[in-house]
Parts: structure tokens; C-alpha cells; sequence
């Protein structure tokens, strides 16, 4: 079964991870260091990744065949996405043990969500 | 690389055969299933434009030991024991058949100390012969966390401290059901497919079929083994009927039967009766008897649906699960009607895993279409279709939900 842990932040959580004294800081990148050695090696690593700040995202549209691109995230917009893993384990009670592991590393996290992933996959019906 | 069919199944044939001899004669599993892997790329290699050797296994092995002792050589920390090594006796010929090989390395692949998802990639490397990327893009996984299962795989069975050699009789049981289980889980995994072509996916379906057949020849007379391979055989002669070609699916009701693979629904059926006749009945052989039922009906109203019901209850008394309650309660409804069928739904959903499951929604969407209420059936499509995980499902159940009169 594949699942995504999806890491949600927002500014006032930033800040608060802003503010961490250096040394907490880098204990939470170790963390999650020791977390991907940990998927790697048991096979259920399929990707991962943080996403830069939400400043440099580029809003995409296509409008009449042209793209258009728009700078940064809705001005509305209070929690926005600052990375992702997408693994493959046995359940979701797995996934979510793995979720809470990414919740202890990242200080400046607000929210953790685990999803599973659609398949092509079909059963006869 | 593109090789033929042909010399592709030769060498898979030869997998279990060239890794037997060389695990007998080395002992080190992991190091000999590297040391075959290398020797299968090589003849992948040499043989199209070489030609097959005579002696295809004398080939395989000779080069795949030559493989372990170069790579045995380079490893500094095993060098002080080499001249051991060297000392020992050349093994004589292989006194113990390959059928009985087969059997020791599935129960070495399958050992319990591993995950199923372990389990399955060292059985198609080691037994079938498929490398770690054609393995990887069956699972539609990256090759590198194949190759982890892989490595993770050999760590627990040296780590376990099995051995090369059959289990002790208690643990044998045990172990050939996990072996089972690893070869339906591996079929399923290729049946369930509906994206991907031969190009790109290696057939699991077909691979299961034919390390399932090596397992019948060596143990010809276990009624769950003859089960299993009398299952694979009836349902995958469905395949073909069983999605359009852009993938959408087509519910058993309302496949083209004469699309039908004929020859493998008469090999699985004779399996099934042969064992059903012999041996001590098992839940593979119960399915490959529904699915016997299934094959034989010229229609889904014309099938003996009495005789899935009373072979679900049993099934369900011997090995129960959500899915079975759940295809026990559709045999019911054929066979009492509707209304009978939505009463033994309410009740099923006392367990938790069958509440508010895609699948349950699915059943009494279809239930209560039959009964008329096509409202309610309509809901519970569009219930069904948001909680499943599977996009050609949930078109179909979309597609159902959208089809009812208002």
C-alpha cells in the first residue's frame, strides 16, 4: 500500500521554528535524516522532499492554450505545503507511526496528513 | 535489453537449478544469488549472437561460480580463508532433483523472518530469475528501493541463520503456506493490473502461474498446491474479457464469455476435480471451485449459484475474511433474492472492516438497484466511489451511479 505524509506549515509556525536556538534546529534535520536512512533501508522509500519557501512558487494557470504563471501562494492561503514522503508500507497504521516521526523532527510543523494513493490496480468485480 | 521469449525463459528456467548447485556448493546465499544474477546478464548477453550452449546449466554455473570466487576474492576480509576455500572438494554431480531444489528455495525466499513484500522480491529474483528492475517496475516502485528489499531480504535470511536444506517436518506446513502465499499475492499483484503493457511490466500473472506449476511438480500430491495453480488457471482465463481496451472495466456479469481462455479453464478444471477428489478440502480449493462454477456457466444468471453459496459458507467456516462474507452475501442474493441479500449486508457490517468499506457500499448500491430503490442505490455508488484506491473502480462505480434514472 502507498501512502503520502504530507508536512503542512503556516507562518506562525515558521516562525516559531525561526526562533529555535540553533543546536534544536539541527537535532530536527538529523531527525529526519535518520528517518530516511530508516525508509531507505526497509524498502519503503519511494520519494521525499522539502519544498522550498512558498515565496518561490509559481502559481500556474492555463487560460485559451496559454499558460500563465502568477508569483506565490494566495495571499489567503494560511497553511501551505513544505514537503512531502511518499512511501510504500504495510498499512496505515504504519504510515501514520511514520508521520508522527516526521511531526517529532520537524519543529516548525503544523500539520501532518497521511493519505493513500489511488492505484490502476482493479479486482474483479 | 531485448532478448527473445524465448531464451528469456530459458534462463528463468534455469534460475533455481543454477542457484541450488551453487548455494550447495558455497553455502553463502546472498553472495551465490549475486553470482547467478551476474551469470543470467552475461548469457543475456552471449547467447543471442553465440548461440545456447550445449549443456545450458553446465554454462550458467560454471560462470556464475567463477562470479562468487572473483567476488569472494575481492572481499579482504574473507581473504585469510581462501586458501580453506580452495582446499575443499569439488562437489559431485547434483544428486537431489531440480524439483525438489525448487521447493528448498521458495521455502528459503518465503521464510517467515521476512516481509511479504520481501518475501515476493527474492522469490521472483532468486526462483524466476527477473532482474531487480523488471521486478521494480511490475510493483511500479523505484529500481534502488527494490534493490533495498532485496539486500533487506538477504540480511534476514543469513541473519535467521537458515540453511539450504528442506524445514524440519513440524515448521513444513507453515512454511509451504507462506510459500502459497507469496505466489498469490505475486499473481494478484499481475491480475489486478490494468495499466502497463508487456513492454514495460514483466507478466506477474504468468510468472506466478509458472513458479506455482514448478511447486505442483514437486509436490504434485498437496491438495492447497494443486488449489492454488487450479486458481490462477480459472481466473486468469477471464483476463482477456475482463477490460475494455482503454482499461475500463467490465463487472464478470457482463463479460463476452466466449472470450474466455477454453484451454486453461479446462486444465484448471480438471486440477480442481482431481483434488478435491483426493485431497483434504483447503481455502485454494474451495476458490478454484467457485471459480470452476464461474468458467463453466454460459451466463452469470445460468451459473449454479447454490452451489457458490454452500461453497462460500464453507470457505468462510475454514478461512474467514471481509471479502469472502462479502461474496458469500452476493451468492445469497442470487440465490434468495435482494431484499435477503441487503439483511445479511446489515448484519455483515457489525465487523469493523467490513463498515463503511468501498466494497460493501459497492454491494448494496447494486442490491438495492435490483430491488428498485435506485436513489439510495445511487448514493451508496457514489459513497463506494469515494473511498476505493482504484481509478479504473472508481470510474466504474461513477459511471454506475450515473447511469440510474432519476
Amino acid at each position: 500500500m502507498q501512502y503520502v505524509i504530507l508536512i503542512y506549515s503556516n507562518p506562525a509556525s515558521r516562525q516559531t521554528f525561526d526562533a529555535l536556538p540553533p543546536a534544536r534546529r539541527k537535532a530536527g534535520l538529523n531527525a529526519f535524516r535518520a528517518l530516511n536512512e530508516q525508509l531507505t533501508r526497509s524498502g519503503e522509500m519511494l520519494a521525499t522532499a522539502l519544498l522550498a519557501d512558498p515565496s518561490l512558487a509559481k502559481q500556474v494557470h492555463v487560460s485559451h492554450g496559454q499558460t500563465v504563471t502568477g508569483d506565490g501562494p494566495f495571499a489567503e492561503a494560511k497553511e501551505h505545503l513544505a514537503g512531502f514522503y511518499l512511501i510504500d508500507c504495510d498499512d496505515i497504521d504504519t504510515a501514520i507511526a511514520y508521520g508522527a516521526q516526521v511531526h517529532e523532527a520537524a519543529a516548525g510543523v503544523d500539520l501532518i496528513e497521511v493519505r493513500p494513493v489511488m492505484t490502476f490496480n482493479a479486482d474483479e468485480m | 535489453m531485448i532478448i527473445g521469449r524465448e531464451l528469456e525463459q530459458t534462463l528463468r528456467e534455469q534460475t533455481p537449478r543454477v542457484l541450488a548447485v551453487l548455494v550447495r556448493r558455497y553455502g553463502d546465499f546472498a553472495g551465490c544469488e549475486d553470482a547467478v544474477q551476474q551469470a543470467l546478464l552475461a548469457a543475456a548477453e552471449q547467447w543471442p549472437a553465440a548461440g545456447v550452449p550445449a549443456n545450458p546449466t553446465g554454462w550458467l554455473v560454471r560462470v556464475a561460480a567463477r562470479r562468487w570466487v572473483e567476488q569472494w576474492r575481492s572481499d579482504a576480509a574473507r581473504r585469510r580463508r581462501e586458501e580453506l576455500a580452495a582446499s575443499r572438494q569439488p562437489p559431485g554431480p547434483n544428486p537431489v532433483p531440480d524439483t525438489e531444489d525448487t521447493l528448498t528455495l521458495l521455502m528459503l525466499c518465503c521464510h517467515p523472518a521476512l516481509t511479504p513484500a520481501s518475501q515476493i522480491a527474492i522469490t521472483l529474483r532468486a526462483v524466476g530469475g527477473l532482474s531487480t528492475g523488471e521486478i521494480a517496475r511490475a510493483f511500479l516502485v523505484p529500481e534502488a528501493t527494490m534493490a533495498q528489499r532485496i539486500s533487506r531480504a538477504k540480511q534476514a535470511i543469513k541473519a535467521s541463520g537458515a540453511q539450504f536444506s528442506t524445514p524440519p517436518p513440524e515448521e513444513l506446513p507453515d512454511r509451504l503456506a507462506a510459500v502459497l502465499h507469496v505466489l498469490y499475492l505475486t499473481f494478484n499483484e499481475g491480475y489486478t493490473a490494468t495499466s502497463g503493457t508487456a513492454l514495460t511490466r514483466v507478466d506477474l500473472t504468468a510468472e506466478a502461474i509458472r513458479l506455482t506449476r514448478q511447486l505442483h511438480d514437486a509436490l504434485p500430491d498437496n491438495g492447497e498446491v494443486t488449489g492454488l495453480l487450479a486458481l490462477q488457471l480459472l481466473t486468469d482465463a477471464r483476463r482477456p474479457a475482463r477490460a475494455r481496451p482503454d482499461g475500463a472495466l467490465i463487472p464478470l456479469a457482463e463479460q463476452d464469455r466466449a472470450r474466455w481462455d477454453t484451454q486453461a479453464i479446462t486444465e484448471g478444471t480438471a486440477l480442481i476435480g482431481g483434488a478435491l477428489a483426493a485431497a483434504p478440502v483447503g481455502p485454494y480449493q474451495l476458490q478454484a471451485a467457485i471459480a470452476a462454477l464461474h468458467d463453466e456457466a454460459a451466463s452469470y444468471q445460468a451459473t449454479d449459484w447454490p452451489q457458490i453459496l454452500t461453497l462460500y459458507q464453507l470457505l468462510e467456516s475454514l478461512a474467514p475474511g471481509p471479502m469472502i462474507t462479502l461474496n458469500r452475501i452476493i451468492a445469497h442474493a442470487m440465490v434468495h433474492g435482494p431484499a435477503a441479500g441487503l439483511h445479511e449486508l446489515a448484519a455483515a457490517e457489525a465487523d469493523p472492516a467490513l463498515a463503511d468499506h468501498h466494497r460493501t457500499h459497492a454491494v448494496r448500491a447494486h442490491l438495492l438497484d435490483e430491488t428498485g430503490d435506485t436513489d439510495a442505490a445511487r448514493a451508496e455508488y457514489q459513497l463506494a466511489a469515494q473511498r476505493t484506491l482504484s481509478i479504473p473502480e472508481q470510474l466504474y462505480l461513477q459511471a454506475r451511479a450515473a447511469a440510474l434514472p432519476h
